[in-house]
């Protein structure tokens, strides 16, 4: 069967089982499992359907006569559309699986079947917009996506929280989605003219030449819609509040996959519909995702939601495919396709793992939300001795996402660094200069997040219970639930050992886009070696390194074994400190706090310390208090600038309420006389 | 390959000199500014004299002399005594906290390196590479002085920016005529005479020498 | 007479496994020397070492896997890094297995399971040693980077047996980019290692420790496999200096006489950098935890400054 069919036998049965679904409404408990086993097999069908694309290099169209008379939809499986076909199916998959177990505490509580609906619609939805070949179908599935995921995060809509939560996404995702609809309406409007219809496939738009102005302004109109939904700072600000309130699975799904659709559209739009680019465009997609990265980081560094913090991590994430991205963008507009290959396939690799992990690390959340009803780290700790399970699972994600090898974030972070380490070759010497600096801040990215997830992992999992429920009562969770993340996690240690292979595979994507390989180079000393540009320039193996720790810490392990020394479990030394509570423990906000007087000029922090004794006296205190509020600056800088003005407009716009009819039906005679006057 | 060891001296001396302005940008001890203002100005002569050597312009080791007797020796021992006596080792908080600082440096440098990239391209002299950093040298003794608040270290600033002056004479166009040197030597050591004279005032006046403490100056506003 | 690669490979494993508690010893001699102290003797870690092996272990009763396992992942990855680093040649078999950066990365694993053992126990020591750590790693990286960078310009690579090869063939020249990157580096291996002025190995005041903070509740072999990977990481830091910027002298092939030169040119070398780094150490006061920014900071833009140079100059 070819792949095209099967990725719409994907989406069919997916659409099948949401409208079956209601059906049985009354018998949740069944339903669950049904629809979400269909959903991974429907997923795992995209997978299927992606990987054979890219096997084998097709290229297959269809047109299917639905939508407005005149206007059919037009869809498509390239390569590139492939490999996101992979990267949301292989979650959504895993997450589907996962969501059995999740969501079988909910029946009773509330009703599940919406969610089960939404949750299969939004997966339609992210499969058609990969597959999408014209502006009109990819804006409907891109709507779809929207729409779906907003009821999704509304699921839980008695809190305000939520509700303000949902209401916040839904206007970003509105506003970019207009910023996408104006770019492709200039795309199609001046490459095949405003007065006809056939310029809104993306076939059209290939061909299309565009004055370099106008190209420009397609590009960042798009830019800006996609960024709104990808999270690129400053737009970002939805994400730490919906990410958070929604179900943990979809959580896993926005941050895992919707955000890849982002992605997936800026590399469409620049590399496959314009082309033809100045290397500043490439320089600002850099410049954001440099931003993006290190105030992700830093912002997910002061939060001890542990939902939130995942959530500025994805932030930080879409920075780095932005670095790669913009990386290949300057490398193509010199005429290195080599190079910009390499870049490319460094940020697609990136969104691959990143998928992979972060999808792991929400699941793993929603894991131990699920078990401690706690959202707040410092209400947690000592977990992994009632979560055993989880909380290795859950470590394999925070290695991932630190960039530490040999698991997938090193791989492509790795990558990024030689593709940024390759700028020398840049007739720029501006660019020369000042792209190793992004090298740099990279770096600085890849620490930060490490020292985030020590933070994470050590204050949720390790030391001893911090809450206010009974750790007896807490256990590990159910089979599903640890399949999905064991899939996940398996994932990505596999995408982390054998990249050669992964990058092999995928050189045809960079290809067929810009005629850019690197698998000759990349694969040259055989499965163990990677050599990304040449031998001489840089190499990884990750086999090497995983066995090679693996054999290490085992011939230790062994020859220390042999005689069996005796461990004697004892209370805590801590220098001879007595009584040692859970309170005296590090907390989320202490660990953060040097981190926080470093780069503290970058939040908006306002601390107190109340110190409350009988006497007022600040050495004879009863008790300390200490509140730490921190804001995202952009909130002062950006948006309730913009708010203050849009409640200004509304108000002069109030102006004309006048409640009265014939002033109403003044305006419509004057707007009909100016009409006439300047149309006739 | 004489020659080609001359050029690598001179750009390593061109490279120590912009390392200077860069620790006189965030040094905050008095003294060491001091020091690494002194070493400075050896750095310079030493850069100015191996170019003489280089190209056999003579007057250019006049130069070099005068550097390091005005800039190296006198006008160090001149701020050491004015340091001494106003009591003021150590010198408060700059205004930038220090990496923002150095994060404004390094883009200075490359704002350099792109300004003069034009120049370099017409340019055949040995030392048309090291004008940027000269240039670099300028903006970052600006900038010591923007960030400053202490009258004293602005002045260390000022100096500095007269050597960045002196070091892009140099690469530009083999040094200054000498009567223009002599004339700029002298203008030197009357302006640290005059701002040792003034420090004393400001001190009496103000009993600091923040500079802050000038804004007390503005009419009430 | 020519040596096998692999033999080579095991070579250099023995020595680092097996020199680098000597190494901490020398280290520790200079150091009680120039202070003018009684030094303990060059062997004195081995014995330390062989205590603390035959000794029973005491673990804390909430102590999980991670506190256990991160001994022998922190022995495992020093032992793997330096079948890395060319020593004392550069025909290693594993060299090709990691390049400069995912060197550097290899040291961060061990960091972050180190740090995590620290918040395992659950006290507030471990917790504070934990979180100074990653600061000070977080804001070293950068700088490590650029420093690694600016030396990979002058071979246009991040293999290190390419930049040793590069290096050690080329014609001398006085290149300001590779001394500024220098300075940098040695500034960032201090902090990297635990060394003055930015923590203090031999404290005995748990509020001025970093490392000892995160490790306090170890003991027996657990200890002992800490202590020694911390000696060989030394060592290793060292190696990676030697090998980026003074590679000359190690052998080239497996020859077996230009072997036995780059051993005693390695040891040289190495004696000579321990007397530099007591140097600094003896001549330089523990900074406050906050300092540390500016310090790094200023590695950063040494290391900066480095690769400008060597675009603007060279």
């Amino acid at each position: 069967m070819p792949p095209l069919d099967i990725a719409c036998i994907s989406i069919l049965l997916l659409l099948s089982v949401v409208a079956l679904s209601p059906l049985l409404s009354r018998r949740e408990r069944l339903l669950i499992p049904t629809a979400f086993s269909l959903a991974a097999l429907a997923s795992f069908a995209a997978v299927l359907a992606g990987f054979l694309t890219i096997q084998q290099g097709l290229n297959s169209a269809a047109t299917i006569p639905l939508g407005l008379p005149g206007l059919p939809f037009n869809i498509r499986l390239d390569p590139l559309a492939g490999f996101f076909l992979i990267v949301i199916g292989l979650l959504a998959g895993y997450v589907s699986i996962y969501s059995i177990g999740y969501l079988r505490a909910y029946p009773g509580r509330r009703p599940v079947t919406p969610l089960v609906l939404f949750y299969l619609l939004f997966l339609a939805g992210m499969l058609m917009v990969v597959l999408a070949d014209d502006a009109y179908f990819f804006l409907l599935s891109w709507e779809l996506m929207a729409a779906a995921s907003y009821f999704l995060v509304m699921y839980e809509d008695e809190k305000a929280e939520n509700r303000r939560a949902a209401y916040i996404y839904l206007l970003v995702a509105h506003v970019g989605a207009i910023a996408i609809l104006l770019s492709f309406g200039l795309m199609a409007g001046l490459g095949s003219g405003f007065d006809r219809f056939d310029g809104y496939t993306f076939d059209a738009m290939r061909t299309a030449r565009l004055a370099p102005g106008w190209a420009a302004a397609a590009f960042f109109l798009a830019f800006f819609g996609f960024s709104a939904k990808a999270g690129v700072i400053p737009l970002h600000v939805w994400l730490p509040e919906a990410h958070p309130v929604a179900p943990s699975n979809v959580s896993a799904l926005m941050s895992g996959v919707m955000l890849k659709t982002s992605i997936y559209g800026m590399v469409r739009v620049a590399f496959d519909l314009l082309r033809d680019f100045p290397w500043w465009w490439g320089g600002i997609v850099l410049a954001f995702g440099l931003l993006s990265a290190v105030l992700g980081v830093l912002y997910a560094l002061m939060q001890h939601d542990l939902k939130r913090l995942l959530a500025y991590h994805s932030v930080e994430n879409i920075g780095i495919i932005l670095m790669g991205l913009g990386l290949a963008m300057i490398f193509t507009s010199f005429h290195f396709p080599a190079l910009a290959a390499l870049a490319l396939v460094a940020a697609l690799y990136h969104t691959l793992n990143h998928a992979l992990f972060k999808g792991l690390l929400f699941m793993g959340a929603g894991a131990v939300i699920h078990a401690t009803r706690e959202r707040n780290m410092e209400e947690m700790g000592g977990l992994i001795h009632k979560l055993p399970w989880t909380a290795a699972l859950f470590l394999v994600g925070c290695v991932s996402i630190s960039g530490l090898p040999p698991f997938n974030g090193f791989v492509s972070e790795w990558l990024t660094f030689q593709a940024f380490l390759l700028s020398p070759a840049l007739p720029h010497p501006l660019l020369r200069l000042l792209v190793p600096l992004g090298a740099a801040l990279l770096a600085l990215t890849g620490a930060l997040a490490a020292a985030c997830f020590v933070k994470a992992f050590g204050v949720t999992f390790l030391g001893t219970w911090r809450g206010h429920r009974k750790a007896s009562q807490i256990h590990e969770v159910g089979i599903s639930m640890r399949l999905g993340m064991t899939l996940a996690a398996v994932s990505c240690l596999g995408l982390g050992v054998l990249p050669t292979y992964v990058i092999g595979w995928m050189d045809i994507i960079p290809e067929r886009l810009f005629g850019g390989q690197i698998a000759a180079s990349a694969g040259r000393f055989g499965w163990m070696w990677l050599t990304p540009y040449s031998y001489e320039r840089a190499s990884y193996s990750g086999p090497v390194v995983f066995g090679g720790i693996l054999a290490v810490v085992a011939i230790t392990y062994l020859l220390l074994h042999v005689r069996g020394t005796a461990i004697r479990r004892a209370p805590l030394w801590d220098c001879g400190f007595e009584r040692i509570t859970p309170r005296m423990q590090y907390t989320a906000t202490a660990f953060a706090m040097p981190l926080r007087r470093v780069f503290g000029f970058l939040f908006a922090i306002r601390e107190q310390v109340e110190i409350v004794s009988p006497q007022n006296h600040p050495v004879m205190a009863d008790r300390f208090n200490y509140r730490l509020r921190i804001r995202d600056r952009f909130w002062n800088w950006l948006y309730t600038p913009l708010a203050d003005g849009a409640f200004i407009v509304a108000r002069l716009v109030g102006k004309l309420q006048q409640g009265r009819i014939q002033v109403y039906l003044l305006y419509s005679f004057v707007t009909l006389i100016v009409l006439l006057v300047f149309l006739g | 390959m004489s020659n080609s060891l001359v050029v690598q001296l001179n750009l390593l001396l061109a490279a120590l000199i912009l390392l200077t302005s860069f620790a006189l940008l965030v040094q905050r001890r008095m003294f060491a500014i001091l020091h690494i203002f002194a070493w400075q100005g050896f750095f310079l002569g030493l850069s100015t004299a191996i170019i003489g050597y280089a190209t056999g312009v003579h007057h250019l080791y006049l130069s070099s002399l005068l550097t390091l007797g005005m800039k190296v020796l006198l006008l160090p021992y001149i701020l050491y005594k004015l340091i001494h006596k106003l009591r003021i080792h150590r010198e408060i908080e700059s205004m930038i906290n220090t990496p923002t600082t150095m994060m404004i440096g390094i883009a200075l440098v490359i704002f350099c390196y792109h300004l003069t990239a034009p120049i370099r391209e017409l340019s055949t002299l040995m030392t048309r590479s090291t004008l940027a950093l000269a240039l670099a040298t300028v903006m970052l003794g600006l900038l010591m002085m923007v960030t400053r608040r202490h009258a004293v270290s602005q002045i260390m600033g000022f100096l500095a920016m007269e050597n960045g002056l002196f070091f892009a004479a140099t690469s530009a166009t083999y040094g200054m005529p000498m009567v223009v040197e002599l004339g700029v030597a002298l203008d030197l050591l009357i302006a640290a005479f005059i701002f040792g004279i003034f420090f004393f005032h400001i001190n009496t006046t103000f009993d600091s020498l923040d500079v802050d403490q000038m804004a007390k100056l503005k009419e009430g506003d | 007479m020519t040596v096998h690669p692999f033999a080579i490979e095991l070579l250099q494993l023995l020595i680092l496994i097996g020199l680098s508690p000597a190494f901490a010893g020398w280290v520790k001699v200079v150091k009680c020397r120039l202070q003018g102290r009684s030094a303990p003797g060059i062997l004195q870690p081995y014995r330390d070492i062989r205590r603390l092996f035959i000794k029973d272990v005491v673990l804390a009763e909430n102590a999980s896997w991670i506190f256990r396992f991160t001994p022998y992942l922190a022995f495992g990855v020093t032992v793997l890094a330096g079948g890395i680093i060319p020593l004392v040649s550069v025909d290693l078999p594993l060299a090709a297995t990691a390049d400069i950066i995912a060197l550097v990365m290899l040291f961060a694993i061990i960091r972050f399971f180190t740090a995590l053992a620290g918040m395992d126990i659950g006290t507030a020591f471990g917790g504070m040693g934990a979180s100074r750590e990653m600061m000070i790693s977080s804001l070293a990286e950068p700088a490590m980077l650029m420093a690694v960078f600016t030396v990979s310009l002058a071979s246009s690579s991040t293999s290190l047996t390419q930049m040793v090869t590069t290096m050690g063939q080329g014609q001398f020249m006085i290149r300001p980019s590779l001394a500024f990157a220098l300075i940098a580096f040695i500034m960032i291996a201090l902090a990297e290692t635990g060394r003055i002025p930015v923590d203090n190995p031999a404290t005995h005041l748990e509020l001025t420790m970093i490392h000892e903070a995160m490790i306090l509740e170890y003991s027996g072999r657990y200890l002992a496999l800490i202590e020694w990977a911390g000696m060989m990481k030394l060592m290793l830091f060292f190696s990676l200096g030697i090998a980026a910027f003074c590679p000359w002298g190690i052998a080239a092939n497996g020859d077996l006489l230009a072997l036995a030169l780059g051993v005693a040119f390695f040891v040289l070398k190495l004696m000579l950098g321990g007397v530099i780094m007591v140097l600094i150490e003896t001549g330089m006061a523990k900074m406050r935890i906050f300092r540390v920014s500016e310090y790094l900071g200023s590695a950063f833009l040494l290391a900066t400054l480095g690769m400008m140079a060597f675009f603007i100059l060279e």
